[in-house]
């Protein structure tokens, strides 16, 4: 048991060193959006774009899938399997959700000819916001496989890792998000 | 239909120019010969078994090793074409093989020499290094694995994909990139490099990258929590803390080349506008990017060197290391200084004096640490019984070399200096002098060190020397050459020139020492086959055949594949060291007895994921967008397929390790 | 070495010269010591003599160590200084101040050649620069194709040219003279043939060629620039324009940049690129 608990905490510890390189990307994608988002070419700037109440429902879906994660993981230490599961579905749909509003307002952007090839501050944009949603996307994922191990095997320690894993990685999108609501939409809106 | 199918492919995408239809009968020859080879004696499921699906660190290590030695003939052999080029391509000479000057036109010239920087730096240097620290770091602090074998598996596996995939413009496609190892853009953009070429590059650095990335967070999660049991991190051997300093560079500084190369790759696929000159792109944004990666890149390179040879001078000076605390301190400067310099590669974009000066200072301070370094081992000769054999001998090349090369790095680092000398090949001559004398010499001398550890038997000594003595002087009458035509104002990269600038002699000298240098890697081919020949009388029966000072040595050579049947408790520095001086022997049957061992078991699953990615990246560079999917997704359902394996350990009896153990210390 | 760094023929090349024999014997300095140190001892502590002292245990105090942090950083204290102050003093920007006034040459980097253009004397180039000695000579510089660096090795500095930017850069020839220039920074196949003469003169003579460049027939327009400059030829042979448009190097510095309301790439008033 000491073993397992060990390698738990070595896991865990490895998660966070590869969260800190994928700070560094967002970082590099933030750094790389600062310095071209005036580079509009002549194109549809922040200001013509963006409209804040969608960013502002986008930020609100996530911020609550981060609290039924959080509930999630609750549920999880207590050993509760199906209420585990059941706040695993609750935080998909949540993300599902956010993922279709992102998307949704992607194609509104490309259909009025905004799309990433249209200068240097949409390919920005499209990469460091699309960059986000792929997580989103791989997290979703995730949860699906989270709930199959659950199903299957029921709280095993092996199972329980990945899901302290799977809130970590989660709870960091839901920061990066911020970090992109004021930067981008935020500060594109001023 | 058939653009569904082929993507981008066509039928003169075949090899059919002289040096694609050489380099796909080397690869298709080589590989019938060695598929043959394991056939008839019938190799293929223990090759299977025993290596390629192995996790352990040591198996690794040697794979690695293998990977980098063939990558080191093939980026050699660039290296060789580039220099008969430029010793033949004065003036206005009738070309050979259809080339306008010497025997390969500028586009195949810059191809090969893009081809040269990044097969050196990723697949040579970085896999050697991977190899040496994972048949080494996980003995000096006591452990048995890394924190994560599969991922170690992993991480092995992508670097030989990206080494294949570098490598396949031979038989798909002909042309490589032409925009030198960085592919700066606009020149890389697909306005000017219309081809597949820097495709390639970008997918051969994205996977070799990955894998780097995750060894990088392997190891550095190993170092921090599997130490043995005593070890402090101030008790570390210097190799485990240079190795853990250049892992914290690999994970901080990776991730912006991958985003930055994949960015690149974006505007090429999908018409995005990054680096491009139009529509509001920022050519300066990705060169201030890359050499964010790009000089921690170096120190990646040379540290864990300063950490070989600071286990080899003490060693073979028979003293501990002089000042280790200034030993660690001047590691930990570099590591942190190397990401405050980056603008030093590019004073002549115009900056402006005060950032050009700020960047320079920031450079030239770097050269304090390593200074004192050299010092210290300098330091540790002092008052020592100093054996000179083959590892020490690179030691004295090293210092001989680095000391001249770390000053014209300093130059360098002078704006107004640089602004003379910046892409010349005083330039070319100077990090080559770094990368040769640090890197290269560090990883000989490593290897040579720690070969009977790992086999069992040591090198041979006299054949090792000459080929020592082969490369000093080769590298002196390669690179002494390039510093005076950097003087002489001679840019690098040139694939002609004009015969009046005189350049020619000193190029045929450099061409020459070029000669002596494949010369000395024959020679030290010759040394691994002799010494095998000669394994019986070089048997390491000891396990320590240098008297040597960490915990690596305590064990029988070869080292078993669980390491340590016991795990040793430290108390002290060169805690194998102090073990011998209180009379405490290895191999002696424990008091208490042996353990119960828990090893992580064989995965192929690391070649097929590596291999999906393979399919992805080719299937991204030609457009075949099913084949991009299939590779995606086949990787995807690998790594859940792996996360519902929790059946990954096995355990060794007690009874089986004293069995195993007994027969190690028979020898 | 005629024709290199160590032959400078102007006031900047030679304070770089200079300055890179200052910087290599302050190194010097703490390399000579350095190497006969590891030599001596390496010969005097080999294992094979038995009379020298040995001492596995000595690994120097707080205050040894300290020592060798602090002659290096002795020398790199006395090396930042003349860093900060040389990089002033040679910022490539930096007007040189000389009696005359000095000359403007607009620089065009292009696959593979270099365009320059004299705006007051209103004539073009390529490949060939002449001017007159003991002048400063402020080029100007930006790309038309990838980044290049804009060299001539006995004049000094070198600068990069990058498309959709201007850089600068002031150099002075001493006497008269000619010598090779050069791209430094790879920019596709024509990348080694990119070589020019720069011919430093008499005042006199130099007016001499601007009127003969004047009488020549060829004349630079923004169609002729398109049709017979930006497509890429390598090695190209001087020529000369006895005229050129006066906006078209600003035409080629904003084309990059400033797009017209429909997003394509906007043209000078009048001209399209």
């Amino acid at each position: 048991m000491e073993k397992i608990m060990e390698k738990n905490d070595t896991h865990a510890f490895g998660f966070w060193v590869y969260l800190m390189t994928d700070i560094i990307i967002f970082g590099v994608l933030f750094a790389v959006y600062m310095v071209l988002r005036a580079n509009t070419f002549g194109g549809p700037t922040s200001n013509d774009l963006f409209s804040l109440p969608t960013a502002l429902v986008n930020t609100l879906v996530l911020l609550t899938s981060s609290f039924t994660c959080g509930l999630m993981t609750l549920a999880a230490r207590k050993g509760k399997v199906n209420q585990t599961i059941a706040w695993l579905i609750a935080t998909f749909a949540l993300g599902a959700t956010f993922l279709a509003l992102e998307l949704g307002e992607f194609s509104r952007f490309i259909a009025i000819g905004a799309s990433w090839q249209r200068s240097a501050f949409l390919s920005s944009f499209f990469t460091l916001v699309g960059t986000h949603g792929l997580h989103i996307a791989v997290g979703l994922l995730w949860i699906i496989v989270a709930i199959v191990q659950l199903k299957l095997r029921g709280l095993t320690p092996g199972v329980t890792s990945k899901l302290t894993r799977f809130a970590l990685f989660w709870h960091f999108l839901d920061i990066v998000w911020i970090f992109i609501f004021t930067t981008v939409y935020l500060m594109g809106m001023l | 239909m058939e653009h569904f199918f082929l993507g981008d492919l066509t039928w003169s995408d075949l090899p059919h120019q002289w040096f694609t239809i050489g380099g796909t009968g080397a690869i298709i020859v080589g590989g019938i010969i060695v598929a043959a080879v394991i056939t008839y004696f019938k190799r293929w499921t223990w090759l299977w078994k025993e290596w390629l699906t192995s996790t352990d660190p040591k198996k690794i290590g040697i794979m690695y090793i293998v990977m980098a030695s063939l990558m080191l003939f093939r980026g050699g052999l660039d290296a060789i074409m580039i220099w008969i080029q430029q010793a033949i391509s004065a003036g206005n000479a009738p070309g050979y093989l259809g080339a306008a000057h010497g025997y390969l036109d500028a586009s195949h010239f810059q191809q090969i020499f893009t081809a040269h920087g990044d097969i050196m730096v990723f697949f040579v240097t970085m896999g050697f290094f991977f190899g040496i620290m994972n048949l080494i770091v996980p003995l000096q602090i006591g452990a048995r694995d890394l924190a994560f074998p599969f991922l170690n598996s992993l991480g092995f596996w992508l670097y030989v994909a990206g080494a294949v995939f570098i490598n396949m413009f031979f038989v798909v496609g002909g042309e490589f990139a032409a925009s030198g190892w960085l592919s700066l853009p606009p020149l890389s953009e697909i306005q000017f490099s219309p081809g597949t070429g820097v495709d390639y590059w970008v997918w051969s650095l994205q996977i070799s990258g990955l894998g780097s990335l995750l060894g990088g967070i392997n190891f550095i999660v190993t170092i921090l929590k599997m130490r043995v049991k005593g070890m402090k991190l101030m008790m570390m051997p210097l190799f485990t803390w240079t190795s853990l300093c250049s892992m914290v560079l690999v994970v901080a500084s990776f991730p912006v080349l991958t985003i930055t190369t994949l960015l690149l790759w974006f505007d090429r696929f999908f018409g995005m506008h990054f680096f491009t000159s139009g529509f509001g792109g920022n050519p300066m944004l990705y060169v201030n990017l890359i050499w964010m990666w790009g000089h921690p890149e170096v120190y990646i390179l040379v540290i864990p060197a300063f950490g070989i040879f600071s286990e080899i001078v003490a060693t073979f000076s028979g003293k501990k290391i002089f000042g280790y605390v200034s030993m660690v301190c001047s590691a930990i400067a570099i590591t942190l200084l190397s990401f405050l310099v980056w603008l030093h590669h590019f004073f002549t974009m115009g900056a402006g004096a005060d950032v050009d000066a700020f960047f320079g200072i920031m450079t030239g301070i770097i050269a304090i640490p390593t200074a004192a370094q050299i010092f210290n081992w300098i330091a540790t000769m002092f008052r020592g019984r100093i054996r000179f054999t083959t590892p020490m001998m690179y030691f004295m090349g090293f210092v001989s070399l680095f000391t001249f090369g770390g000053m014209a790095g300093v130059l360098l680092s002078i704006p107004g200096a640089d602004f003379e000398l910046h892409n010349s090949l005083f330039l070319v001559a100077h990090f080559h002098t770094m990368i040769v004398s640090a890197a290269l010499f560090g990883i000989f001398a490593g290897i040579t060190y720690w070969f009977p550890k790992v086999f069992g038997f040591t090198l041979n000594e006299k054949i090792g020397r000459r080929a020592f003595w082969l490369w000093i002087v080769g590298f002196f009458m390669s690179f002494v050459p390039l510093y005076i035509l950097g003087f002489l104002g001679a840019t690098r990269r040139l694939d002609h020139y004009a015969a009046s600038t005189g350049w020619q002699p000193f190029f045929i000298i450099a061409a020459t020492g070029v000669c002596i240098i494949a010369a000395a890697v024959i020679t030290q081919a010759w040394q691994v086959i002799v010494s095998i020949r000669d394994r019986r009388q070089n048997t390491d029966t000891t396990g320590d055949p240098w008297d040597g000072h960490t915990l690596e040595w305590a064990t029988a050579s070869p080292v078993p594949f669980y390491n340590f049947a016991k795990t040793p408790v430290v108390d002290g520095r060169d805690a194998f060291w102090e073990m011998k001086k209180r009379g405490e022997r290895p191999g002696i049957l424990p008091p208490d007895g042996y353990d119960d061992i828990t090893l992580s078991k064989n995965t192929g699953m690391a070649i097929y994921l590596s291999g999906f990615v393979f399919l992805a990246a080719f299937g991204l560079v030609w457009h075949i967008i099913w084949l991009a999917l299939l590779g995606i997704f086949g990787a995807i359902a690998c790594v859940i397929i792996r996360s519902f394996d929790e059946d990954t350990e096995y355990v060794l009896p007690a009874a089986e390790v004293e069995r195993l153990e007994k027969l190690a210390w028979k020898k | 070495m005629s024709g290199g760094v160590f032959d400078p023929q102007g006031p900047i090349a030679l304070q770089e010269r200079d300055l890179i024999i200052i910087a290599v014997s302050l190194m010097l300095l703490i390399a000579i010591p350095m190497l006969i140190l590891l030599y001596t001892f390496a010969w005097k502590y080999r294992a094979g003599n038995k009379k020298a002292a040995y001492d596995p245990q000595h690994v120097g105090n707080a205050l040894k160590q300290l020592t060798w942090w602090a002659i290096p950083a002795a020398i790199i204290a006395v090396i930042a200084v003349i860093n900060w102050q040389s990089t002033h003093a040679l910022d490539p920007y930096k007007p040189i101040v000389s009696g005359r006034p000095p000359l403007t040459i607009e620089v065009v980097a292009l696959e593979w050649k270099w365009l320059f253009i004299y705006p007051a004397q209103g004539i073009a180039t390529v490949n060939f620069i002449q001017f007159p000695e003991q002048t400063p000579i402020h080029f100007v510089l930006t790309a038309d194709a990838p980044m290049s660096s804009f060299w001539i090795p006995q004049l000094g500095s070198q600068i990069y040219a990058m498309a959709a930017m201007e850089t600068q850069l002031d150099l002075m020839a001493s006497a008269t003279g000619t010598y090779v220039g050069k791209d430094t920074e790879i920019n596709g196949a024509g990348y080694s043939g990119m070589t020019f003469l720069a011919r430093s003169t008499s005042q006199n003579d130099f007016n001499a060629w601007v009127a003969s460049v004047k009488d020549s027939s060829n004349t630079l327009t923004v169609d002729e620039y398109k049709n017979t400059l930006l497509p890429p030829s390598e090695n190209d042979p001087p020529a000369f324009y006895s005229s050129v448009d006066p906006y078209l190097f600003t035409a080629i510095l904003t084309k990059y940049n400033a797009p017209s309301p429909t997003g394509t790439p906007m043209a000078f008033p009048g001209m399209q690129m």
